[in-house]
């Protein structure tokens, strides 16, 4: 017998999204992703000064606040060719770096962990067995029986106040929680902390773009002006600020984020499923010099092919015959058809609403069922993001990508195979959590001793002017995002914005099916996962959360060339 | 069911000390503008009154103002989730997703009918552009709103439409305001809003248990009555007519006014320049980049944003303070440097400027 389930809204997500899972026997037999809500951004931007885009598209997602932005100035830049000082290349490093790392530690405490973290149960745990766990896995500081009972205590109260809150309705005493009271607790407390802790490390993005979320940027490098010496620059005190900052963000990585990720997988090593595809694309990132030059990766970019690591396929960007977006399930028309696929330089969003008549109760999949078009590498679904990262680093064996890796599988007891699942993912951005934020202490190295070498230039004026561009130019900007592979294509005719197309993370992971019918990544993940309790469906949360769903991002992909009339057809 | 315990008695019991409590009191009066004489009444009302159901809706948004809600540094966070409001329903915190997240908001709208506070963010649009667990937003929106005891439209988007409203405005964006009618609503505009000013509306709210005083836009006066450039630790500059010409020049390291690069802090209004961010670091202007006026209605279709505005301050400057208000925006751009120069000379012959105000007038 069939069960059809729905999950709607998905929460701990940024965005909107339905997931709708046909579940037979206690297994999933077959899952729907949809993204239920549109914006269309890219219509807006479309004949704008390219150098206001950033701002707009900035606001894509409000979670990984400075990504958009960033790879929109870096589109520009390519295509009007400018090359940006280096120190206005290490504050860009510095400030995504801190978003990787307030990105990821959010992400597991607060919108991942309680998949794996039963809230309620940490009122039974014994706080001295706690304080024992938590100094026999790490040696930070808060770590007393008493800061232990003092959590719980404070729990306690919410909970017999009547108003859980945040915690209300949970799926809290489900078989499928794992982990004994005291770790429950661990995991509370350090969700209570990361809250605190999250504060502290985006006043970097605050010293050197102005605020957060939604920090300034400008093209051609960076406005915020470096002066020692001077009270309304970047001074030596600001520097020393954000030095500080770094330095526990280091602290709560190693010291806290890793250890508790290592301890709670330790206890879910046999829930290994949610893989999916195994088809893994990183554009590549963290350059030590110039963003374009991919040889200068930290994370290196590459493609891998049904799980074969000892081959990794080169991706270019530019080339209409690699990336493309196919509508075939999305409401969308190219051309007025109503599938295909287009490459984003030729792309379109032409909005057609097909779906069922508003309430409903359940979408199509033989119909169109989402506002997330279905892009395509090759015409093959590729899942991005840190599982991604991880794998395409260590096929090309990144040195501190195998060492991490292999150290981590070590240490858990599992083979490389384990972490093509939901948790490996999990674990996956941990991992390259800790190598970023060493990454984000060797820029502010590299800032310093620039700056201590005379050199406190940001910004490159040259080509500032819109009466110095051509008449016509294109670029395209790409970067890796904490949710994967991010890439915006821009077109500028006469100063102005012409074209304008952004193919995001979450579209590649939150895809529908496509022109030959192949699910994207969410929907081939929780293809026959077993599912416990169809009400409490806890499975389907715990993998499509981790892949960190962004949904916003997702649904405002590529724009019409010339400015189509937007069609609105409701059923 | 328990009875709620007061906001003061679940913080003692949640082991925070009645000095800290007091302390956050103190700061949280300090957020409301209020004198210290005042911060009494901020202590009565958080020992006495329970714990605020809130009901948070996300519309078509970027999660932006979530995130900024929770950098609140006075009062903390986790202050505000668990002593001052009792957070039911919100699609990015809560642990509860499907169904049983609906049954939240139906339970608190049920229990809680005329008590409950609906926060949106992110702007309204037409059904078919955004549904939640398969119904209209639009429709759940009306429905959640009915019975609240007031509406906080947090973020440009849900105080005026914001982004996805600027043209061309593909999905119809609105804002609350345009589809909810017959309940107070308060505008708090930002893209996103600062958070100590999201959580000081709330805490407003529980102290006092009426509304902020609102100005004619619906905003909070303590935070948007003055513009930035009222405010700016740049203004120096601007009075003495000296700018920014170019990032990164001179000008820039010693911090001269950015109006020639695209400020919109004069015709700005909100309380960066004052509270800051992150709790008090610094503000787009301070890190030297000029303001967007993200802020203000229908600011994205005022761009470009890195040109001087068209639009420049009227005569406020400090030399007379009994002026503030009375000249808004709306003197044409020529007149900026101009304007400038004569606040210099303003400084050694006051009456002769006054005699040149007449390139501002109310805009």
């Amino acid at each position: 017998m069939t069960e059809r389930i729905v999950v709607d809204p998905v929460t701990r997500i940024e965005g909107h999204l339905r997931i709708e899972a046909d579940i037979e026997n206690g297994v999933i037999k077959n899952a729907l992703s949809s993204g239920t809500g549109v914006r269309g951004l890219e219509q807006i931007v479309t004949g704008r000064d390219p150098r206001d885009v950033w701002a707009f598209v900035q606001r894509v997602c409000g979670v990984c606040t400075t990504t958009h932005a960033l790879a929109s100035v870096r589109s520009v830049e390519d295509a009007l060719d400018i090359k940006i000082p280096r120190n206005a290349q290490l504050i860009r490093e510095i400030m995504n770096e801190a978003q990787f790392v307030h990105d990821h530690v959010v992400h597991f405490y607060h919108l991942h962990a309680l998949d794996w973290v039963d809230v309620v149960s940490a009122l039974s745990a014994d706080p001295e067995e706690t304080s024992k766990i938590a100094q026999s896995i790490s040696d930070w500081a808060k770590s007393s029986p008493g800061y232990f009972r003092e959590v719980q205590q404070k729990v306690q109260k919410v909970v017999d106040s009547g108003q859980l809150g945040i915690f209300a309705n949970g799926y809290w005493g489900h078989e499928a929680y794992k982990l004994p009271p005291e770790v429950n607790l661990l995991a509370v407390a350090h969700y209570l902390e990361a809250l605190e802790w999250q504060k502290e490390i985006v006043k970097i993005h605050t010293i050197l773009g102005g605020k957060n979320p939604h920090p300034h940027y400008v093209v051609g490098g960076m406005a915020t002006p470096i002066d020692i010496n001077r009270d309304n620059s970047v001074n030596a005190s600001q520097l020393t600020q954000i030095s500080e900052i770094i330095d526990r963000a280091m602290e709560f990585v190693n010291k806290v984020y890793i250890p508790d990720l290592l301890a709670i997988g330790s206890y879910y090593k046999d829930w290994l499923h949610g893989g999916g595809i195994q088809n893994y694309m990183s554009f590549g990132d963290f350059s030590t010099g110039d963003v374009r030059d991919t040889k200068l990766y930290r994370m290196p970019r590459g493609i891998i092919l049904n799980g074969n690591l000892n081959e990794v396929l080169d991706i270019d960007l530019r080339d209409p015959e690699q990336i493309k977006e196919f509508i075939d399930y999305s409401w969308y028309t190219y051309d007025g058809n109503s599938g295909g696929g287009k490459h984003p330089w030729e792309g379109e969003t032409t909005l057609k609403y097909s779906g069922p008549n508003i309430p409903y109760k359940n979408l199509d999949e033989e119909e169109k069922y989402t506002w997330v078009k279905a892009p395509r590498w090759r015409e093959n679904p590729m899942e991005v993001g840190p599982l991604a990262r991880i794998m395409v680093g260590y096929a090309k064996g990144q040195p501190e990508i195998v060492n991490i890796v292999d150290d981590t599988l070590n240490k858990l007891n599992v083979p490389l195979s384990a972490l093509q699942s939901a948790l490996g993912r999990t674990v996956a951005r941990g991992l390259e959590t800790a190598l970023i934020v060493q990454w984000l202490r060797n820029d502010m190295d590299a800032l310093l001793n620039n700056i201590k070498n005379g050199d406190q230039v940001t910004f490159d004026r040259t080509m500032w002017d819109p009466d110095n561009w051509p008449k016509e130019a294109k670029g395209v900007g790409w970067m890796e995002a904490p949710r994967g592979a991010l890439a915006h294509w821009v077109g500028i005719e006469n100063g102005k914005t012409s074209k304008y197309q952004m193919v995001v993370p979450t579209t590649w992971l939150a895809s529908p099916k496509d022109n030959k019918g192949q699910s994207g990544p969410y929907e081939a993940a929780l293809k026959d996962t077993p599912v416990i309790d169809p009400d409490q469906p806890i499975e389907i949360l715990r993998i499509i959360h981790s892949f960190d769903p962004c949904l916003a991002c997702a649904v405002h992909l590529t724009d019409l060339k010339n400015k189509k009339t937007t069609e609105i057809k409701l059923s | 069911m328990r009875p709620e315990k007061t906001i003061y008695e679940s913080a003692i019991e949640r082991g925070v000390s009645r000095r800290d409590f007091l302390k956050v009191c103190t700061a949280l009066a300090a957020t409301l503008g209020l004198d210290y004489s005042q911060s009494g009444k901020v202590v009565q009302a958080m020992e006495t009154n329970k714990r605020i159901p809130v009901i948070w809706l996300q519309l078509m948004d970027c999660t932006g103002c979530s995130e900024s809600f929770i950098r609140s540094s006075h009062p903390r966070t986790e202050n505000v989730l668990f002593d001052m409001i009792s957070l039911e329903y919100h699609e990015l915190l809560s642990a509860a997703a499907g169904h049983q997240i609906e049954e939240n908001r139906e339970r608190i709208m049920e229990q809680y009918k005329g008590e409950y506070i609906l926060v949106v963010e992110g702007n309204v649009t037409d059904d078919e552009f955004l549904t939640v667990a398969g119904h209209s937003a639009l429709e759940s929106l009306k429905e959640t709103a009915k019975h609240a005891k007031a509406v906080l439209a947090y973020g440009s988007c849900s105080a005026f439409g914001g982004l996805a409203a600027a043209k061309p405005n593909p999905t119809n964006a609105k804002a609350v305001s345009d589809v909810v009618r017959g309940v107070p609503i308060i505008n708090v505009p930002g893209c996103p809003p600062i958070a100590e000013v999201m959580t000081g509306v709330i805490a407003h709210v529980i102290t006092f248990g009426r509304l902020p005083e609102l100005d004619r836009q619906g905003r909070p006066k303590a935070f948007y009555k003055l513009r930035i450039h009222d405010k700016c630790n740049r203004r120096a500059y601007f009075d003495a007519g000296l700018f920014v010409e170019s990032f990164d020049d001179e000008g820039a390291k010693v911090g001269y006014c950015l109006y020639k690069v695209g400020c919109a802090g004069p015709t700005t209004y909100n309380a960066c320049a004052e509270m800051r961010w992150n709790g008090g670091v610094s503000y787009p202007i301070q890190s030297g980049n000029p303001c967007i006026g993200c802020s203000e209605k229908n600011f994205w279709d005022e761009g470009p944003f890195f040109t001087r505005r068209a639009k420049i301050p009227g005569t406020q400057t400090t030399i007379n303070p009994e002026k503030v208000g009375l000249y808004a925006t709306g003197a044409t751009a020529a007149g900026i440097a101009g304007h400038a120069a004569l606040t210099a000379m303003k400084k050694k012959k006051d009456e002769k400027a006054n005699s040149e105000k007449n390139s501002s007038q109310e805009g």
